[in-house]
């Protein structure tokens, strides 16, 4: 008997147990045996609702996060998601005619391949007769393809669904102007050659002038790095706690990239420029350069600086997501349950970037657990002002009374266990590719560390934060 | 031993406190002073918060651990919003006033000449003296906000920057935006001053943290201020900005006396044009920063601080003051706040009226059903409001998100749906008491009791209108005036039976407009209808006597009003002014004679209706600013000519002879009881007529002219055309005792 069938049994075994005892004298036993955590301190054992279907993850993957304009800067947004869905099945071993579904997020939209998840899959030879969509929701679009997952597979609709995002930078579509644009298509109706004339003789120098896909906010016009120096102010964030914080998230990141934990990254060979393994965006420095960074959205008094915002990047990622029964009939070893989530959404001005402050106490309430209860947690770090304003807004019974309306404040946010494996500051932020792969950390560091329950958050432009729960799926 | 100790301490409380409205702190080696009048929502440069600003400066200059200082007002929404105006008006002669500007000058010198940069922290009015003490400071930093404004709106008084504006703004900001500023005396955003030079930089307002929004965002502006100052003496913050081409190039041109003269000449005859002379305040600010720059800042001063004393003395800067007083007191709601807060409106009739009443209503928070009965004039309603915002998103005051989330309150519709959720109806239908009354019923059949039913008429009394009404309580005028965004005045009718609380309704929603509202008592034409309406009978008499269109309109401009007699009278609509005449005859009689409403009424059958029908006394052509006459109109005059009587026909008796029928009409509102009180009699024929402004409406002239010589003109016109001239008992009471005054 080989180890692999061995651990399928053990599973079988659990799952078997899980049905009938939950908590009996089995559980005690692999605790024992394999986990260090002391589960009787959680408030409650599982998540698990009754009439409510157990989604699980099976893997999740994706490409090195790499600065846009550096070694992706010839791929066209599909090419890197082809090559996470690829990554995906090779690490899986599904078989291409398996997967019932395939939901992807994207942020800027390549014309081409607006259905981008479509053109990726059939680029990664996915049988054709799986369909596949695209969904976008800013910063929480590839959130937004799991969840959409998730309702995919609870409804009873899918039993497989790959769920992923992507973004590539280092290409935008750059548009004509306007006016240009209204008369190019006019030119298209135009019958003669003397209306066509006409047509062209109005065209003036300033039509030339391209637009660019637009970075701001459409409803306030502000960029989201100018609503974070404003938040940081109004929070009282100081530039050295901000500084303190991306440092913390660079060399947190190395860490586990030298330790090798980042285990979902895969390796991508880049047609003429070689096999990329490793995120390049992490840079370790010292407070002392970080000190000597110009501010970069309000000069010149701001706080917010380059290495306290993620940077534009490449990227994609994916997910594998099943019913439970699926998987286990499938002999996958199932590494988490996806349990709750949230998305909420609030003034899009002055609490662009404050979702997960509001989300947390949600999500907590919604599972019936406490901050306490929660073991790894996964927030993506736009701003390091961001994360922080967010710790203190939580930290508030002003805050809490004032804007969330509730009676006392959330609570402390234990920073130790906050993105121990680095996060967007160091790693990257492919805009639509995040959400998974913070899921997938979640679970891997669950895993790891072996805690029971992780909490994952993800704030996005509009002001709008989707918010998870993951259950460790150790116990089942 | 106890009772001595304890009056130190009380002694050394009373030092602490004596000072009530400046305070500062030092903060590492910054002084943080900070502005506070304790008993106004607003800062003024008073005389008290001017001795104690001299004492705290004083005493940080003596202080050598400070090294710079921030100048910060602690009241929100304020920094400074100008000088005291009772200050001023305490003053009994011009000397006096020189003297209060000069004590003013020699302050904000000290700190200019500041050994420590001073920074100025602006958030919130910074207007007036206000600005002038900002302009003294080293270093100028504003927030964002929207109610940050900077601005000299002396001019609007009549008056002058007196405390070293008309000196430092040219150096500042270059000799055409000076101008610009001062003459207009327009507010200014912050962003604008920014491009302008006028301020160094702007700080951005705050949503809430841990703290309130507008407080945390006012101690975020002193932290950024803190290190602009320290960074001011650190040298890391220059104190100059670099200039760019065009800035240089201006300077240059600046440089040389001819280019100056030039400007000087340009700027003062456009200053002519617009005034006609009879504002004297713009013509002395354009001669103190002339002897400014010409003659050395010492002259310029000088020159500064007696023309501030000579304008202060003018019955112009009176008329204008007491204006402002009046408009203030226009912005309150005497009768309390309403039982219930207007949510949800609907107004009748998209015409010009009531699309523009919608205008000015659904960007204030109110849910607005614009119906009407057919969709041609909904949509062109429509599309008048959404113009009107796009407007203000062309000149960036709006982004075009807040157009459209503003526009999504707006409920256009052709039927009654909606009608029951609505607090206020708003009725601009034809001006036809069958039609009014139609409406009325129908409206009362669909909305709850609580209902208000306001109704947008001109002349139609409103407790006509109410005799329809199931709830006559609930009925009442709002008399707005075209083009209601531009308009100011909102003349509020009330009959015996309209209750407390609707007037309190009333008032506040037209508050909530941004409207200066006066209250008045039903009758025939109300107030301003009614004063207007004896001039237009006159005027009509003119034109038949032969008096040419272009030159009546000179004479009234001449004598004050914004816009030509005529030109207004095709503005209001001729078919109105028929219409109103004609209501106003019946109630009137012969006091309302003058011309022939014949001569209206084939205008009107001819389609001549004004400048809405594109012919009038005028034609319109779109794009073209010229007027030419109407030729056909002529026509109509010269077959009513009538002939002119040489002893009441020269250019003063015709200015007198319009003037004179619409203050006697005036006073004669006031001797009703239709107007409560005098004040309200001007700010409504400055307002919504456009009396003229320097003279500050009809009872202010009376004051000022003297009713007994005005009694003596309207005798002379009364010999000739009988009762129109005869003056009102009111009026006789004033000129037979001229210690009578309406203003003391």
């Amino acid at each position: 008997m080989d180890t692999q069938v061995f651990i399928i049994i053990i599973i079988i075994i659990i799952i078997i147990v899980s049905h009938h005892v939950e908590g009996g004298h089995f559980n005690v036993k692999i605790k024992s045996l394999a986990f260090k955590c002391s589960m009787q301190t959680k408030s409650k054992k599982t998540l698990a609702k009754p009439g409510v279907k157990n989604i699980v993850l099976v893997e999740g993957v994706r490409t090195p996060f790499l600065l846009s304009g550096t070694i992706y800067n010839d791929f066209m947004a599909h090419d890197l998601a082809r090559a996470a869905l690829l990554g995906l099945l090779n690490k899986t071993s599904l078989p291409k005619d398996a997967v019932d579904y395939i939901v992807y997020g994207t942020v800027i939209q390549e014309v081409k391949t607006s259905n981008v998840a479509r053109e990726a899959a059939l680029g990664a030879g996915i049988s054709e007769k799986i369909p596949a969509h695209t969904v976008t929701m800013a910063c929480i679009s590839a959130n937004q393809a799991i969840t959409t997952a998730v309702g995919l597979i609870a409804a009873g609709q899918c039993d497989v669904v790959v769920a992923g995002g992507v973004e590539t930078m280092s290409d935008m579509p750059i548009r004509h102007s306007r006016k240009m644009r209204k008369t190019m298509l006019t030119l298209n109706k135009a019958k003669t050659l003397s209306q066509r004339l006409t047509l062209l003789s109005k065209i003036r120098l300033g039509y030339l002038t391209p637009e660019l896909p637009a970075l701001t906010e459409f409803s306030t016009n502000e960029t989201m790095g100018h609503s974070a120096d404003r938040l940081t102010a109004a929070f009282g964030v100081s530039r050295r706690e901000q500084d303190e914080f991306a440092f913390r998230s660079h060399s947190l990141a190395k860490k586990a990239q030298d330790a090798g934990l980042l285990s979902d990254v895969l390796s991508v060979n880049v047609p003429g420029k070689g096999i990329v393994s490793k995120d390049n965006g992490i840079r370790p420095s010292s407070m002392e350069q970080l000190e000597k960074l110009k501010p970069v959205f309000i000069k010149p008094h701001g706080t917010i600086t380059p290495a306290s915002s993620s940077f534009l990047t490449d990227g994609a990622s994916a997910v594998l997501l099943m019913s439970e029964e699926k998987a286990l009939a499938m002999g996958y070893k199932p590494k988490a349950y996806l349990r709750d989530f949230v998305f909420v959404s609030q003034d899009p001005k002055d609490q662009l970037l404050l979702g997960p402050s509001y989300a947390t106490p949600e999500v907590l309430e919604k599972s019936g657990i406490t901050l306490d209860d929660i073991d790894v947690f996964e927030f993506h770090e736009a701003f390091a002002g961001q994360i922080l304003a967010n710790l203190k807004a939580m930290d508030s019974d002003w805050f809490a009374q004032t804007c969330m309306g509730r009676k006392s404040k959330v609570g402390v946010l234990p920073i130790e266990k906050l993105n121990l494996w680095g996060g967007s500051l160091s790693l990257g932020h492919p805009f639509g590719a995040t959400g998974a792969r913070l899921v997938t950390a979640a679970v891997n560091r669950l895993k790891k560390e072996g805690g029971q329950y992780a909490l994952v958050a993800a704030c996005a432009a509009g002001g709008q934060v989707v918010m998870k729960v993951i259950q460790n799926y150790f116990f089942i | 031993m106890f009772h001595q100790q304890f009056f130190m301490v009380g002694l050394l409380f009373v030092c602490r406190q004596i000072r009530s409205h400046v305070s500062y702190e030092v903060k590492d080696d910054v002084a943080v002073i900070r502005i506070n009048n304790p008993d106004s929502k607003v800062n003024t440069l008073s005389i008290p918060m001017q001795r104690e600003m001299a004492e705290v400066m004083n005493e940080v200059w003596a202080n050598g651990a400070v090294k710079s200082v921030v100048l910060i007002s602690s009241k929100p929404g304020c920094f400074i919003a100008g000088a005291d105006i009772n200050m001023i008006q305490a003053c009994r002669s011009a000397e006096e006033v020189t003297a209060l500007s000069q004590e003013g000058q020699k302050m904000f010198e000290k700190i200019e000449k500041s050994p420590i940069p001073i920074v100025a922290a602006i958030n919130g009015s910074c207007l007036g003296g206000g600005l002038e003490f900002a302009l003294a400071c080293q270093y100028r930093v504003a927030t964002k906000s929207r109610k940050t404004v900077l601005g000299t709106p002396e001019v609007m008084l009549g008056l002058l920057p007196g405390a070293g504006g008309t000196q430092r703004l040219p150096k500042m900001v270059g000799l055409p935006s000076a101008f610009d500023v001062m003459l207009t005396g327009r507010n200014i955003r912050a962003d604008k001053a920014k491009k302008m030079g006028l301020v160094h930089q702007l700080v951005d307002p705050l949503g809430p943290g841990l703290k309130d929004s507008d407080v945390r965002t006012v101690e975020y502006l002193e932290e950024v201020a803190v290190g602009f100052a320290k960074g001011i003496v650190n040298k890391s913050i220059p104190l100059t900005k670099r200039k760019g081409i065009m800035q240089k190039l201006q300077d240059y041109a600046m440089g040389i006396p001819f280019v100056r003269q030039q400007i000087y000449k340009t700027v003062t005859k456009r200053v002519m044009n617009q005034t006609k002379g009879l504002y004297p305040a713009p013509l002395k600010i354009i001669e103190c920063v002339k002897a400014g720059l010409e003659k050395g800042s010492e002259a310029g001063y000088l020159e500064e601080s007696q023309n501030f004393g000579k304008l202060a003395m003018t019955p112009e800067s009176k008329a204008l003051v007491g204006l402002y007083q009046g408009q203030v007191a226009c912005k309150k709601n005497r009768f309390g706040t309403p039982e219930r807060e207007v949510k949800n409106l609907a107004i009748l009739g998209a015409g010009l009226m009531g699309a523009g009443i919608a205008q000015v209503t659904v960007d204030k928070g109110v849910n607005v059903i614009l119906k009407d009965t057919a969709t041609e004039g909904l949509s062109r309603g429509q599309d008048q409001v959404y113009k009107g915002f796009n407007a203000k998103v062309k000149k960036k005051s709006i982004t075009s998100f807040e157009r459209d989330t503003t526009m999504s309150c707006l409920t256009g519709q052709l039927d009654y749906s909606g009608f029951e959720r609505v607090d206020m109806v708003i009725e601009a239908v034809f001006e036809d008491l069958s039609i009014k009354h139609k409406v009325l019923k129908e409206v009362e059949a669909v909305t709850p009791p609580h209902c208000i039913f306001a109704t947008n008429t001109s002349g139609l009394p409103i407790k006509d209108i109410a005799a329809a009404s199931k709830r006559p309580e609930n009925v009442i005028g709002m008399h707005y005036f075209s083009p209601v965004d531009k308009m100011q005045l909102l003349e509020i009718i009330t009959t015996d039976k309209t209750s407390k609380d609707t007037t309190a309704s009333a008032v506040a929603l037209g508050l909530k407009q941004g409207k200066i509202i006066i209250v008045v008592k039903d009758g025939p034409g109300f107030y301003t209808t009614r004063c207007l309406s004896p001039m237009l009978a006159e005027l009509l008499r003119l034109l038949q006597e032969g008096v040419e269109p272009k030159k009546l309109d000179l004479l009234t401009t001449s004598f004050g009003l914004p816009v030509g007699a005529v030109i207004l009278a095709d503005e209001v609509g001729i078919d109105v002014a028929a219409h109103v005449g004609k209501t106003m005859t019946k109630a009137f009689g012969s006091r309302l004679d003058g011309g022939n409403i014949e001569v209206v009424t084939t205008m009107v059958e001819k389609g001549f209706t004004g400048r809405k029908a594109g012919k009038g006394f005028y034609i319109y052509e779109k794009g073209s600013k010229s007027r030419n006459i109407n030729p056909a109109a002529e026509e109509i005059l010269k077959k009513f000519k009538l002939s002119a009587p040489p002893s009441v026909s020269s250019d003063s008796d015709v200015q007198y002879r319009l003037v004179s029928r619409f203050v006697n009409e005036a006073l004669l509102c006031l001797q009703e009881g239709i107007l409560s009180n005098p004040m309200e009699g001007d700010i409504g024929a400055v307002f919504g007529l456009g009396f003229p402004p320097f003279l500050g409406g009809p009872f202010r002239f009376v004051d000022a002219f003297g009713a007994d010589k005005l009694v003596q003109k309207m005798k002379k016109y009364e010999e000739v055309y009988g009762n129109q001239f005869t003056a009102c008992q009111l009026l006789q009471d004033h000129a037979k005792d001229s210690s009578k005054k309406f203003y003391k």
